[in-house]
C-alpha cells in the first residue's frame, strides 16, 4: 500500500481532471466517426448522465476505501466531485439543447412534473452549491465543520440520481437498481460508522 | 386526403437500385443464416400497390427502421432487437383465431393471407417515448382478414398476442415483461381501413427485429398498440386487458391514441424528434391521432380523450 501512495503523490490535480475527460472525448470523437448509433442525441445524453453517476459513486467510494482497505484517495476527492458536477451539467445541457430543443415551455413543465426529470433536477440543484464551494477558500470561509455538513449532500444527490434512473425505465432494469442498492449500501455504511462513533464518544453508561 | 401527392409509384420505386441492393445486403444479413430461404424471395421484391393512405414524406432509412426498435422480446435496448431477433424461426408460423368467430383455427400464416392483395402504405410511427419514424410497411387491411374468419356480433373487442419463445427470446427467458406481449383495439378500430397487418417493409419480407412474419400496424396510437410476431387473434366482447395497462395503468391507457393534449405522466407529448435526423434530429408538434384525424376522429365522437387514455 506503502508503494501506491508513493504512486499516488505524484498524480497531480490536472492528471485526474484529464483522466475524467476522456469519456468526454470519446463522444466527440464518435460524433465524428459517425459511431454513436441512429439516435446520437439518447446515445450522449445517456452516456453524459451514466458518466456522471458513475463519478458520484466513486466519490462516496473514497472514504470507504480509505476505512476499510487503507487507501487514502482523499486528496482526489474533490476533482472527481467537480467532474461529476460538469458531467451532470453536460447531461442537463444535452437534454436541453439537443433533446428538447429548447422549447422553454416544455421544458419548464418537464422539471416540475416528470417523475424523473424533477428528481434528477433536484440531484443536480443539490450538486450545484458543492460545486461552488469546492475550493480551500471556501472551506475556510464556512469553516470546516460547516463545510463537511454542507457536503453530506453528496448523499441525498446520489440517491435522487439513482432513483432517476431506476424511474426513468419503463419497466424494472436490473443496472438502475444495482446502483441504487450499491448507494444505499455506503450511505448505510456511513450512518452505522457515524452511529458507532456518536456511542463511543458518549461515556458508557452502567 | 392528400393522396394529390400519390404519383402511383411505390416508394421503393424512386430509391436508387443501389441502395435497394445494399439494403437487401443488410437484411439477410441481419436476418441470419436460417433466413437464407427469406432472402432469395426477397430477390424478387414483394408487389405491393401503393396506397391512398401513404404520406409522402420520406421515410426513414432501412437502417433506422431495423435498428431502432422497442422490441422487450429481445431485450430493453432499442439495438437488442437487431442483435438478438436474428435466430427467431418464423417458418412454419400459425396464427390462433378463436373468440367470436365463425371460423375459429390454428391457421398456417400463408393460408391465411392467401389472395390477399398486399399494399404498401407508408405510415408515420409515433412512439409513446417521444420519438417518430416514417415506415414504408407492406401489408393489408385487418378487416379483409376478420371478414375472412366472420366477426360474429356479439365480438366488440379484439385481442392479440404476440410470440412468447424463451429460448429464442432473451427478454422473455429473463422475464423483462409479464409475457406473452398482449394488446387489444376495440372492434370498429380494428375495422378501420387505417389499421393494417403488415407482413413486410421496404418491398421485402419483415425483418425480425420489426416483428416478423406478421405484426399489427395502427397509425394513429402509440407505436405499442402495434403488436409484433403475432400468434394469437381473439375476438371478445370484454375489453381485453393489455400488458402495459397491467404493468402501469396510470400510465398506459388501452386508446393510447397520438395526442399532444393529453399528458403521459413520463414524458410531455407535445412534439416529438424524428429519428434520421442525427445529431441534430429535429422537434417538431405532435399531432392529434399522430395527423390521421380526418380517417379516425370520427371513431371517438362523443368520448373524452382525456379520460380514455
Ligand atoms: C446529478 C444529476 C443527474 C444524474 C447523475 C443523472 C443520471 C442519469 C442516468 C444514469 C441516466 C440513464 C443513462 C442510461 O440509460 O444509461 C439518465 C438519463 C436521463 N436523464 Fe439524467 N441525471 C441527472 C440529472 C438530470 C437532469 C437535471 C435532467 C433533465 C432535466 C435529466 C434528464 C435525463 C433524461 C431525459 C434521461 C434519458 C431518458 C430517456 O431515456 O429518454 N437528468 N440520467
Amino acid at each position: 500500500m506503502d508503494r501506491v501512495h508513493a504512486l499516488l503523490r505524484r498524480v497531480r490535480p490536472w492528471m485526474v481532471y484529464a483522466l475524467g475527460a476522456i469519456p468526454a472525448a470519446l463522444l466527440i470523437l464518435r460524433i465524428f466517426t459517425g459511431d454513436l448509433g441512429i439516435d446520437p442525441v439518447k446515445t450522449i445524453e445517456h452516456r453524459l448522465g451514466e458518466v456522471a453517476l458513475q463519478l458520484m459513486v466513486a466519490g462516496l467510494c473514497i472514504t470507504p476505501l480509505r476505512r476499510l482497505a487503507g487507501l487514502n484517495l482523499i486528496r482526489f476527492r474533490r476533482q472527481i466531485g467537480v467532474l461529476a458536477f460538469v458531467y451532470a451539467t453536460l447531461h442537463f445541457a444535452v437534454w436541453i439543447a439537443l433533446d428538447l430543443q429548447f422549447r422553454w415551455a416544455e421544458i419548464g413543465a418537464d422539471l416540475v412534473k416528470r417523475p424523473y426529470i424533477v428528481i434528477g433536477f433536484l440531484a443536480f440543484l443539490m450538486l450545484v452549491p458543492l460545486a461552488l464551494t469546492s475550493s480551500n477558500a471556501s472551506i475556510r470561509r464556512l469553516g470546516s465543520a460547516a463545510w463537511q455538513k454542507l457536503h453530506w449532500l453528496t448523499y441525498p444527490a446520489a440517491v435522487l440520481a439513482a432513483v432517476h434512473f431506476v424511474w426513468l425505465m419503463k419497466a424494472w432494469a436490473f443496472e438502475p437498481l444495482a446502483y441504487l442498492a450499491g448507494i444505499t449500501a455506503l450511505l448505510a455504511l456511513r450512518l452505522w460508522w457515524r452511529a458507532r462513533k456518536g456511542l463511543a464518544a458518549t461515556p458508557a453508561r452502567a | 386526403m392528400s393522396n394529390r401527392w400519390n404519383t402511383g409509384l411505390n416508394w421503393s420505386d424512386v430509391t436508387p437500385e443501389r441502395h435497394w441492393l445494399n439494403r437487401r445486403a443488410l437484411l439477410a444479413g441481419a436476418a441470419g443464416a436460417g433466413a437464407l430461404a427469406l432472402a432469395g424471395a426477397a430477390e424478387a421484391r414483394i408487389a405491393a400497390k401503393p396506397s391512398p393512405y401513404s404520406t409522402d414524406a420520406a421515410p426513414n432509412t432501412l437502417e433506422d427502421i431495423t435498428g431502432y426498435n422497442n422490441f422487450y422480446e429481445f431485450g430493453y435496448d432499442k439495438s437488442d432487437p437487431a442483435r438478438h431477433a436474428g435466430g427467431l424461426t418464423i417458418a412454419p408460423w400459425s396464427v390462433k383465431i378463436d373468440g367470436l368467430v365463425d371460423k375459429p383455427g390454428d391457421y398456417a400464416l400463408d393460408d391465411l393471407t392467401k389472395g390477399i392483395a398486399l399494399e404498401e402504405r407508408i405510415y408515420r410511427f409515433r412512439c409513446v417515448e417521444a420519438w417518430s419514424m416514417v415506415i414504408p410497411w407492406i401489408g393489408f387491411p385487418l378487416a379483409a382478414l376478420l371478414d375472412r374468419v366472420g366477426v360474429q356480433p356479439g365480438a366488440k373487442y379484439v385481442a392479440f398476442e404476440s410470440l412468447a419463445r424463451p429460448d429464442e427470446m432473451p427478454g422473455v427467458k429473463a422475464g423483462l415483461l409479464d409475457w406473452p406481449y398482449r394488446e387489444g383495439l376495440r372492434i370498429d378500430e380494428a375495422m378501420n381501413p387505417l389499421t393494417i397487418l403488415a407482413t413486410g417493409l421496404y418491398g421485402e419480407a419483415m425483418p425480425r427485429q420489426n416483428g416478423a412474419p406478421i405484426r399489427l400496424v395502427v397509425p394513429w396510437k402509440y407505436g405499442f398498440k402495434s403488436a409484433k410476431s403475432l400468434v394469437r387473434i381473439s375476438l371478445t366482447d370484454t375489453q381485453p386487458r393489455t400488458t402495459w395497462q397491467g404493468l402501469q395503468p396510470r400510465e398506459y391507457g388501452f386508446y393510447a391514441n397520438v395526442n399532444p393534449e393529453v399528458d403521459h405522466p413520463r414524458w410531455s407529448q407535445a412534439s416529438e424528434r424524428r429519428i434520421g435526423g442525427g445529431l441534430f434530429a429535429k422537434r417538431v408538434d405532435t399531432i392529434k391521432f399522430n395527423g390521421y384525424g380526418e380517417y379516425v376522429a370520427s371513431l371517438y365522437a362523443g368520448q373524452d380523450l382525456a379520460k380514455d387514455y
